[in-house]
This record gives structure tokens, C-alpha cells and sequence, in this order.
């Protein structure tokens, strides 16, 4: 348990790094395609060491935001609450922040950067369609992901992934300022600049590495965090029944996005049945395994 | 001079290590506290829960003297309990039972059932009790979680000598470990 924390510790120290080099090959490249030179790659690891801050110190407020959610009336919210509290008791963890999703698809996600910096958002579709034990094994399974240290590397990601996309598309877009050619106006001669050529092949593959990195943050983590919860709850049918809810529902999870997809509980994305361009490209990056193995696996318990 | 080196490297790599190994069994030893003391505040937020109920009950079903003087007598008996684990299992266990009666008079009385603060008081109850068995189950991992540094090779020869005692679970009598028979 704890060489799984530092992995995930080391993990996360390697994300960034990784980040940071990206950014400054995709500002390098960026930087002889529109034609700043250096400056490119200067521009490029400072926004990216920024990015690299911000999301390690807001990148729980940027994941909730960007589902929507808002923060739970403990009045209103009773139960969700008093489960929280009891998980919270029997793993020794400080109670995180409990967030609300208005969406009908049933989900829940966990972020934040370490145990006393945590919060927990679930959909009012979850809170709807569970009972109270599906309920705590869903509970216990996000407090697992906080426990593990999953939630710094799978939040940093969320930030990462979307700042690395974000350089790659302004570099493409900037590049047709200069006419689509690979060098200024001003360059003497029409030799083609070959750095270029390596440059725009690295903004065509800047993104999928990013998509990679997200998928680096493995399946094997969720099926960990399944067997934690119910190390927690002691009573595995509870997230069993809940996960087969989970899967004989359909609904999409419209509050999740791409760059958050691998933070919730269930693959938010309809991308499992899915036909045509779309939908091999999800299979591809399927960000969780299939519930069938994750079921199928807490039944041996 | 290059053998005192060594002798000093290992002196020093020793006193490192049992500082680590010494502060570690500290904070397990801690942690033991922090739980047992955790479960006597869930006991005792439970007991404060019980006069709400019972007035709320009364307001509906004041004839079910005998099930409410139950759950008082019960609620006081825990009160009074000896703090030795195995006193509070016994008073807590016929608290548990006396409980379950009265949340059964909800279904032969369907105002009380659509009593808001009663059903409010049911969810709060239950997820007391929940906080309860959690807290003892952090209690026995976190002795678990002692015993086993305790116990361990090259911990336990000093410890041994600082003196740090293995633990006893906190265990189920007799009485919890068979499920409560109720009557209606």
C-alpha cells in the first residue's frame, strides 16, 4: 500500500517533468514554424511551468468546475454525508469536501492533490438510483482513489493533458498566420528549413502523446480501488450491485468531459458500443476496464 | 582511519534507523489511541440521539410506554457502563436491540413513518451505528498494523527493550456475534 503511494508520488513528479519537456519540444517546434525562434521554446516552458503550479494547487477546483459540481447541502444531503463521515472513520482519512453533479447518468469522481486537500463529487442520478450500501461501496471506491494518491497524478492530468492540447492547437492555428511555409518572408534563399518539416510532425503527435499519458494513469488503478473499498466497507456485494447498475444503465454522463473522463468511476463516455471514426479512437484510450471484468473480479473476493 | 570511517558510517546508519523505526511505532501507537477514542465518541453521539427519538415517538405512539421505557433504560444503562471494553459491548448491544423495536413501531404507525424529524432520526441512528463498527474496524487495523511492526524482525528486539506492549483487538462478545433476535 505504501510503495503504491510513492509510485503514485513518483508518478506524478514524472508527469510533470514529462509535461514541462513536451511543452518545450511544441514550443520549440512551435517557435520555427511561426518563426519566434527561441523565444518559442522560452514562452513554452514558462506557460507550461505555470500550468505545471496552478494544477498542482488548483486542479481539483478546475476538475469540479468543469463538471459542474457544487457543493453539498449537509441538510439536503444527509445520507451522502453520514456515509462520508462513517468511510472516513474506518480509513483513518480526513473528511474531503462533498460536491453534488446535477446530471441524471449515475457517476461519481474523486480529485484533489493529497487526503487533507480532497473532495468527492457524485451525480444526482448516483444518489438517486443506489441504495445506501451501493451507495458506500461507491463512496469507499472514490476514498481509495484519495487514500492511493490517485487523485494528484489523475487531477495533475486533467490539466496537463488540456494545456498540452491547448499549446499544440494555438502553434497549428499561429502557423497558418505565416502562410502555411515554413519559413519567413524575409529567409534568403528557398532552401526548406528541415526542423520545420520534424517540427510540425511533432505538433501532429504532441496531443496523442498527451492522450497517452492519460491512459498511462492505468485501468489497473480502478480495479485496486475497487478491492481497497471493499477492503473498507467489508462487504463487497454492495459495490458489486452498484457496478451492475452502473453498467445496465446508459445514460451519458454529459457533465464529464474528454480531459476528465478518467476521473470518474464509470467511463462517462458512451465510447464502448460505439460505431464509426469515434468510436475505435475511445476503445483505443478506454480509460477504465470494462465493468464486467471489474464485477466479475469482486466476485471472487 | 579508514576502519574508524566505517565504524562511524554504520554507528550513524544505526541510530537513523532506529529513529525511523522508533518514530514509526510511535505514530501506530498514536493512531491505536486516536481509534479507541473515536469509538467513544460515536458511542456517545448515539446516546445524545436517543431523548429526540423517544420524544418524537411519544408524540405518535405514547401507549408504546413499555418499547420506549426500554430503549431509556437501555440508553442509561449504556451511560453508566464501565469504560472496559467488553461492559460497553453488553450495554451497546441491548441498546441496539431496544432501538430496533422502536424503529418497527414505524410500520404499524404510518403517521410516525411519515414523520419527517422520525426519519431523519432513523438515518441519523443508522449511520451512527455504521460510525460505530467503522470505528472499531479502524481500531483493530490500526492494531493490526502495530502488531505487525512490533512483531517484525528487527523491530522487535528493540522494542523489546523500549518497552512498547503488542495490543488486544477489540472483539465481539458472544452476545453481537449471533444476530439479535426480534420480536414483534
Amino acid at each position: 500500500m505504501f510503495e503504491l503511494i510513492r509510485s503514485n508520488k513518483r508518478r506524478s513528479v514524472a508527469l510533470v517533468a514529462s509535461f514541462v519537456v513536451v511543452a518545450g519540444i511544441v514550443g520549440l517546434a512551435a517557435g520555427y514554424l511561426v518563426g519566434f525562434g527561441w523565444w518559442g521554446i522560452a514562452i513554452a516552458i514558462v506557460i507550461a511551468g505555470v500550468t505545471a503550479f496552478i494544477s498542482y494547487w488548483k486542479a481539483d477546483a478546475i476538475a469540479l468546475a468543469v463538471s459542474r459540481a457544487h457543493p453539498a447541502d449537509p441538510q439536503q444531503y444527509r445520507r451522502l454525508y453520514n456515509l462520508v463521515e462513517g468511510l472516513c472513520i474506518a480509513s483513518g482519512l480526513p473528511q474531503p469536501r462533498v460536491y453534488v453533479v446535477d446530471d441524471p447518468a449515475p457517476n461519481a469522481f474523486a480529485t484533489g492533490r493529497n487526503p487533507q486537500n480532497a473532495a468527492i463529487a457524485v451525480t444526482t442520478g448516483l444518489l438517486d438510483k443506489l441504495n445506501r450500501v451501493e451507495l458506500e461501496g461507491v463512496i469507499a471506491h472514490e476514498l481509495a482513489h484519495i487514500k492511493n494518491y490517485d487523485i494528484l497524478v489523475s487531477t495533475l492530468a486533467v490539466t496537463l493533458v488540456g494545456a498540452v492540447a491547448l499549446i499544440t492547437d494555438m502553434s497549428i492555428r499561429m502557423m497558418w498566420w505565416n502562410g502555411g511555409r515554413s519559413r519567413r518572408d524575409g529567409d534568403q534563399g528557398d532552401h526548406g528549413n528541415p526542423l520545420a518539416i520534424l517540427g510540425f510532425a511533432l505538433l501532429i503527435v504532441a496531443p496523442i502523446v498527451a492522450k497517452a499519458m492519460q491512459a498511462a494513469i492505468s485501468r489497473k488503478r480502478e480495479t485496486l480501488a475497487d478491492i481497497s473499498a471493499c477492503q473498507l466497507t467489508r462487504y463487497p456485494p454492495g459495490l458489486i450491485s452498484a457496478l451492475e447498475k452502473l453498467r445496465d444503465d446508459v445514460t451519458v454522463t454529459h457533465s464529464a468531459t474528454t480531459a476528465t473522463a478518467h476521473l470518474w468511476i464509470e467511463q462517462p463516455m458512451s465510447g464502448v458500443g460505439d460505431q464509426g471514426r469515434l468510436g475505435s479512437m475511445h476503445r483505443l484510450f478506454d480509460t477504465h476496464p470494462p465493468l464486467e471484468e471489474r464485477i466479475a473480479l469482486l466476485k471472487e473476493l | 582511519m579508514v576502519f574508524l570511517i566505517i565504524v562511524i558510517a554504520v554507528v550513524v546508519l544505526l541510530a537513523i534507523y532506529l529513529i525511523l523505526a522508533y518514530n514509526g511505532l510511535i505514530r501506530r501507537r498514536n493512531q491505536i489511541e486516536n481509534a479507541w477514542s473515536q469509538i467513544d465518541v460515536q458511542l456517545k453521539r448515539r446516546l445524545d440521539l436517543i431523548p429526540n427519538l423517544v420524544e418524537t415517538v411519544k408524540g405518535y405512539a405514547a401507549h408504546e410506554r413499555e418499547t420506549l421505557d426500554r430503549v431509556i433504560q437501555a440508553r442509561n444503562a449504556a451511560m453508566q457502563a464501565p469504560s472496559d471494553p467488553h461492559a460497553q459491548a453488553a450495554a451497546d448491544n441491548a441498546l441496539t436491540g431496544a432501538l430496533k423495536s422502536v424503529f418497527a413501531l414505524g410500520e404499524a404507525y404510518p403517521d410516525l413513518k411519515a414523520n419527517q424529524n422520525f426519519l431523519q432520526l432513523q438515518e441519523e441512528l443508522t449511520a451512527t451505528e455504521g460510525r460505530v463498527a467503522y470505528a472499531r474496524q479502524f481500531y483493530n487495523d490500526s492494531v493490526l498494523d502495530y502488531n505487525n511492526k512490533l512483531q517484525q524482525v528487527p523491530t522487535m528486539y528493540f522494542a523489546r527493550i523500549l518497552k512498547f506492549e503488542r495490543r488486544e483487538y477489540f472483539e465481539a462478545d458472544e452476545a453481537a456475534r449471533t444476530t439479535p433476535q426480534i420480536s414483534f
